[in-house]
């Protein structure tokens, strides 16, 4: 059993590489029942877009 | 190699070459002078990652080269000989418990996008990036804004796989932690 720091390990690692399936399936059971985690989940897509728009229009 | 080829890798290069030269027109100046240098070689890469890899050791002289020019201390770019000690160890201990629970658990976060329209949040996502450690800012910049891959910034940190992604995962953890404690909790005050 996953824990959530576990979770939260592979939810951080999910924006670097695919997770493998069975990762994905770990995170989406978990993420069903842990409303913290399913926070965290969007909070790292948050930073991800927030630093995407850190340098605009740099092109 | 042709032109196009190269410009494919300019955008990265740019925002490599901003996170340590902080001035657009300095920046530029490097990514032009390692274009050119680049297009002068004739070599060939058997991939676009293995030319990228080429590119950003060219933009890494460049850029030493203008600090040397400068007179100015280089401390960023060469790591310091890659021991991978980790300074922030402890923060995971401050957000989970000994069983792996979360500590303090990320709260709802009330209109996240608004907050990328205000100037005075960006002026505390930089502020929570200085906070970090030194090694995790880095290793989150050049993912989250650079663009590199992680084994390019294994690579660049001179640090091993599994390093590289504690210390993502780290910064993430930090800056998270930090942008709601100072912002997105109601009291606000940097």
């Amino acid at each position: 059993m996953k824990t959530c720091k576990d979770i939260s390990g592979l939810l951080s690692e999910s924006m670097d590489r695919p997770l493998t399936w069975q990762e994905r399936w770990a995170v989406r059971m978990h993420l069903l029942m842990c409303r913290h985690c399913s926070r965290f989940q969007q909070q790292v897509h948050f930073l991800h877009k927030a630093a995407e728009r850190y340098y605009p229009n740099k092109r | 190699m042709d032109k196009n080829q190269l410009n494919d890798h300019r955008t990265i290069l740019l925002r490599y070459a901003l996170l340590q030269l902080h001035d657009e027109a300095v920046a530029e100046d490097a990514v032009q002078e390692t274009l050119l240098a680049a297009l002068q070689t004739g070599n060939s890469f058997r991939s676009k990652s293995a030319l990228r890899t080429w590119l950003i050791g060219i933009l890494k002289h460049k850029i030493a080269d203008h600090y040397r020019a400068a007179e100015r201390h280089y401390s960023l770019g060469e790591p310091a000989g890659g021991h991978e000690e980790d300074p922030n160890a402890a923060l995971e201990q401050l957000i989970f418990d000994g069983k792996g629970r979360w500590i303090g658990s990320p709260g709802a976060w009330n209109n996240p996008d608004h907050a990328l329209e205000q100037d005075e949040f960006w002026v505390l996502f930089e502020w929570c990036q200085k906070n970090l450690s030194e090694q995790h800012a880095r290793a989150f910049m050049l993912r989250e804004m650079v663009g590199l891959e992680t084994e390019e910034i294994c690579l660049d940190m001179a640090i091993s796989h599994s390093a590289c992604r504690v210390y993502l995962h780290r910064a993430r953890l930090g800056l998270r932690e930090c942008l709601e404690q100072r912002w997105f909790n109601e009291k606000r005050e940097l």
